[in-house]
């Protein structure tokens, strides 16, 4: 049985890019892309939904009392405790981070050290044969005052926290997060 | 480097635009405007047609479901404890979520619908003869991937209904012979449901099953190419390119399919935006059931609409038990796609085409009517009249359902017994009806409850939704108390259209409101303390307190109103209610006649008044939780009935070893529920 619907373009049916087809060919493209577009506009609306969010204002966080901090001029580590929101899941009262804390001998002021490295991020060590902090990722080092020790991958000195102590002893750290990777010390958003 | 002469078409400038060179270098380069050409030059014999378009538009709907499938993908989190989470967030959170959810939902079901398009297009032109058989098995083979999809995607929000119409299509695949339950374990991925159903779900529905479709639909497609289009006889029209006439039609025809997906999605919006109310795009487009709990019956419990024919089909093997099942699931879905399978090979017969149309046409009205019935069945109270049976009702109700006192009861009149017994059955068929409608607005409720839940600030506890629901009072109070309190107390607004055949129906106290001003009003009301709401239908008909409230409150010399007044304003104030605004002054007098020894207190111990406990129930917080806790904990304590206790049961108490009726923590549920503590949103 012969079948007439083969895949024999060579004879009759040349394309035809002539004028007559050229609405066809307009309204068809536009038909398709407009079928197509809710996907794709509704696919890229919800995956830009994160540069919408931003992190809540900063507030200051009760992270120690002023008695746990030897007055030795050596830091020492302390978690920051806080409420944290993932997506959808609150958490209450959780560890959400690390500050390094120190005062001199005599001195009710307080240093607060952000441990987060401000040149990739890593979680900065306290080494305490060298005295001195030491980034565990690229090796960016500080002085115990969190002061750079060059030459170092880290383009700025450690992030120094605001800090205050309260009344009734409780040293306070402002928790914040600044940008990594850059000289200056920028909050990250 | 030399090249061939012939293939240098990127030489010297030959009067050709950037854009031309450009296209000539890239064609020199890969070739594309053979494979273009290819794509778009394929002869359609006898001109395009709509019917030609359903293929092509199963493949926009499968691209679709890609894209969409990708991106909910970057938002998804299959886990029982973060998988309703998730979807929560992606439909009423993430900016555009509810749109993108929306197109993949609607679209999976517009999928089903085109495929069956589709396949009865193929039949009916008989485009599966030789030499398509080949690709006709694997249309057939794609058709079972795309139901695959759907039966997998299903499960996926973890929310009721998807659990359950799981655990249902789980255990009918358990009872194919042999390998059943293997099958099933596997796919559940143990023997429990829970993270492993949903981890081999998403691998299934979002790995395997769309590659292996891919797979099939390249060679599908391929083989489409190869035989050409299979055109419908009588050619009378010339000729035409696939591009751009078929294309055309092809585009019309998805844009269709998209406009009816977004008009679904936004249909409510326009109504409520007509209606002048807000709207929540949220709300919008695919649904989202309240998070799967095991432990909670779910009798609104469906498979999505195009598998409710199978559903149904299934009760026609009621009562054959597990032979039938497996008959009703296995064996004749499973003839059925043998004889479509065999349909080239019958085709070739004399009558074989026919018989192949005939037999397409009784599956798909064998679908629609299994629909329709398993429709009827579900929503048939939405359009009986219940009124016209009411007759029946009544004398159902009288004979207990007995055929031979409802002869006697028609004095023997036998044609109105066949009638009466007629309506019988609807009545039953209406019942059932409307207790599957009764628990698709319970399932609705819970659904709302919960996406309120998750608004909270605090936001949804790390152990997952399930956790917030199980401790709200206002999902699981009325759940408890019909459980456990139901049979006795009513819980009824008196205002309700209702209240007073509830009322009268129960045979204890009417715990709507208890604590409140508005109760304590008609408990001190001579004509109410007695009446089926207070103490009527209990043991205290004609107690002290009975007695009291008729003889001694309503004389007005020893009791004035204000006095009252001040009773009501005091236990309200126990209660921890609010007390209403007139009777706000009299809160302290109140307390002082309450703990009178010449009033209440003669009996009612209240604040140190020096009554014993014994006589009557403490008065002391009254109403408030630590009271309702107490009360349901154990009424024959010397603090509320003692040993006049009617025939309360001691919810929290029981023999040592033993196990209460209620947990302390049911208890505190029950108690915050009858007063109205629960989380509310706050107003915007």
């Amino acid at each position: 049985m012969a079948r007439p619907h083969g895949n024999d373009r060579s004879a009759s049916a040349r394309p035809d890019d002539g004028r007559r087809d050229f609405l066809t060919k307009v309204v068809a493209v536009a038909c398709g892309g407009l079928a197509t577009l809710p996907p794709v506009v509704a696919g890229l609306w919800a995956f830009l939904d994160p540069l919408g969010r931003t992190r809540g204002a900063a507030s200051f966080l009760s992270v120690a009392d002023l008695a746990a901090i030897p007055d030795d001029g050596l830091p020492r580590q302390f978690p920051v405790i806080a409420d944290r929101v993932d997506a959808w899941t609150g958490f209450a009262a959780e560890p959400v981070g690390a500050v390094y804390l120190s005062r001199e001998k005599g001195s009710r002021e307080v240093r607060a050290l952000s441990a987060t490295c401000p040149h990739a991020g890593c979680f900065i060590d306290l080494e305490k044969a060298t005295q001195c902090f030491r980034c565990p990722c690229h090796n960016s080092s500080f002085t115990l005052d969190g002061s750079i020790v060059n030459p170092s991958p880290s383009p700025r000195a450690m992030d120094a926290l605001e800090c205050r102590v309260g009344g009734n002893g409780q040293v306070e750290v402002k928790w914040q997060k600044y940008r990594a990777g850059v000289a200056e010390k920028v909050v990250q958003g | 480097m030399s090249r061939p002469a012939a293939r240098a078409v990127s030489g010297p400038p030959s009067g050709k635009s950037v854009f031309g060179r450009l296209a000539d270098f890239l064609d020199d380069r890969t070739g594309y405007r053979a494979v273009v050409h290819e794509a778009l030059y394929e002869r359609v014999p006898g001109g395009a047609r709509w019917r030609y378009v359903w293929g092509s538009t199963l493949v926009f709907a499968f691209m679709t479901q890609v894209i969409t499938g990708l991106f909910l993908w970057a938002n998804y989190s299959p886990s029982a404890q973060t998988a309703w989470e998730s979807v929560y967030f992606i439909q009423h959170e993430v900016a555009g979520g509810w749109l993108l959810r929306g197109i993949h939902h609607f679209m999976a079901q517009a999928m089903v619908v085109l495929l069956a398009l589709h396949l009865l297009q193929v039949v009916i032109d008989g485009a599966y003869k030789a030499p398509r058989e080949v690709n006709f098995w694997l249309g057939l083979v794609l058709m079972m991937l795309v139901l695959g999809m759907a039966l997998t995607g299903y499960l996926l929000p973890w929310d009721q209904k998807g659990y359950w119409a799981t655990i249902v299509a789980t255990n009918l695949a358990g009872i194919v012979p042999f390998v059943g339950p293997s099958l099933q374990q596997l796919v559940i991925g143990g023997p429990e449901y829970g993270h492993h159903t949903l981890t081999r779900f998403f691998a299934l529905h979002a790995g395997f099953l769309p590659a292996t479709l891919v797979i099939f639909l390249v060679v599908h497609l391929a083989l489409f190419r190869k035989h050409g289009l299979h055109a419908k006889r009588p050619i009378t029209k010339p000729d035409a390119m696939f591009w751009p006439d078929q294309v055309l039609k092809d585009a019309v025809a998805m844009l269709a399919v998209m406009a009816v997906i977004l008009g679904v999605i936004l249909m409510p919006a326009l109504r409520a935006m007509l209606a002048g109310e807000v709207v929540h795009p949220g709300h919008l487009g695919a649904e989202l059931g309240a998070p799967a709990d095991p432990s909670l019956p779910y009798a609104a419990a469906r498979p999505e609409w195009y598998f409710l024919f199978l559903f149904q089909f299934l009760k026609v093997f009621e009562g054959w038990g597990a032979t039938g099942e497996f008959f009703g699931a296995i064996v004749v879905p499973g003839l059925i796609m043998t004889v479509m399978a065999l349909m080239p090979i019958v085709g070739n017969w004399r009558l074989g085409h026919r018989f192949n149309v005939a037999f397409t046409l009784a599956i798909f009205a064998g679908v629609g009517l299994l629909t329709a019935m398993a429709l009827n069945e579900d929503y048939s109270a939405l359009w009986v009249n219940r009124a016209s049976l009411a007759e029946a009702e009544k004398l159902h109700e009288q004979t207990g359902g007995d055929a031979a006192k409802l002869t006697a009861a028609l004095g023997g009149d036998r044609t109105k017994t066949a009638a009466i017994e007629r309506q019988w059955k609807t009545l039953e068929k209406v019942r059932r009806s409307q207790a599957y409608l009764d628990a698709v607005k319970l399932a609705e409720a819970d659904a709302a409850r919960a996406v309120e839940l998750a608004g909270r600030p605090e936001r949804i506890p790390p152990a997952g939704m399930l956790e917030l629901v199980r401790h709200d009072p206002l999902s699981q109070g009325p759940r408890l108390f019909a459980q456990h309190c139901g049979s006795c107390h009513a819980h009824v607004d008196p205002l309700a259209a209702d209240a007073e055949a509830v009322i009268a129906k129960s045979s204890a106290a009417n715990l709507y409101g208890f604590g409140s001003a508005d109760w304590m009003r008609g408990l001190l009301d001579a004509n109410q303390v007695a009446g089926p709401a207070y103490f009527g239908n209990t043991a205290h008909n004609e107690g002290d307190m009975v007695s009291f409230v008729r003889n001694d409150l309503a004389d007005e010399a020893t009791w004035p109103k204000a006095d009252i007044d001040a009773v009501i304003a005091a236990m309200a104030a126990e209660a921890g209610r609010p007390v209403p605004q007139e009777i706000a002054g009299l809160v302290e007098k109140g307390r002082e006649l309450v703990a009178a020894s010449d009033r209440c207190g003669g009996c009612h111990a209240f604040r140190g008044n020096g009554t014993d406990l014994g006589a009557a129930p403490d008065l002391t917080g009254w109403g408030g939780r630590e009271w309702l806790v107490g009360i349901i904990t154990d009424p024959t304590h010397e603090r509320f009935y003692g040993d006049t206790n009617d025939r309360m049961p001691s919810f929290g108490k029981a023999a040592e070893g033993a196990i209460p009726p209620l947990a302390r923590e049911q208890i505190d549920l029950v108690a915050d529920w009858l007063r109205g503590e629960w989380y509310r949103p706050a107003q915007h």
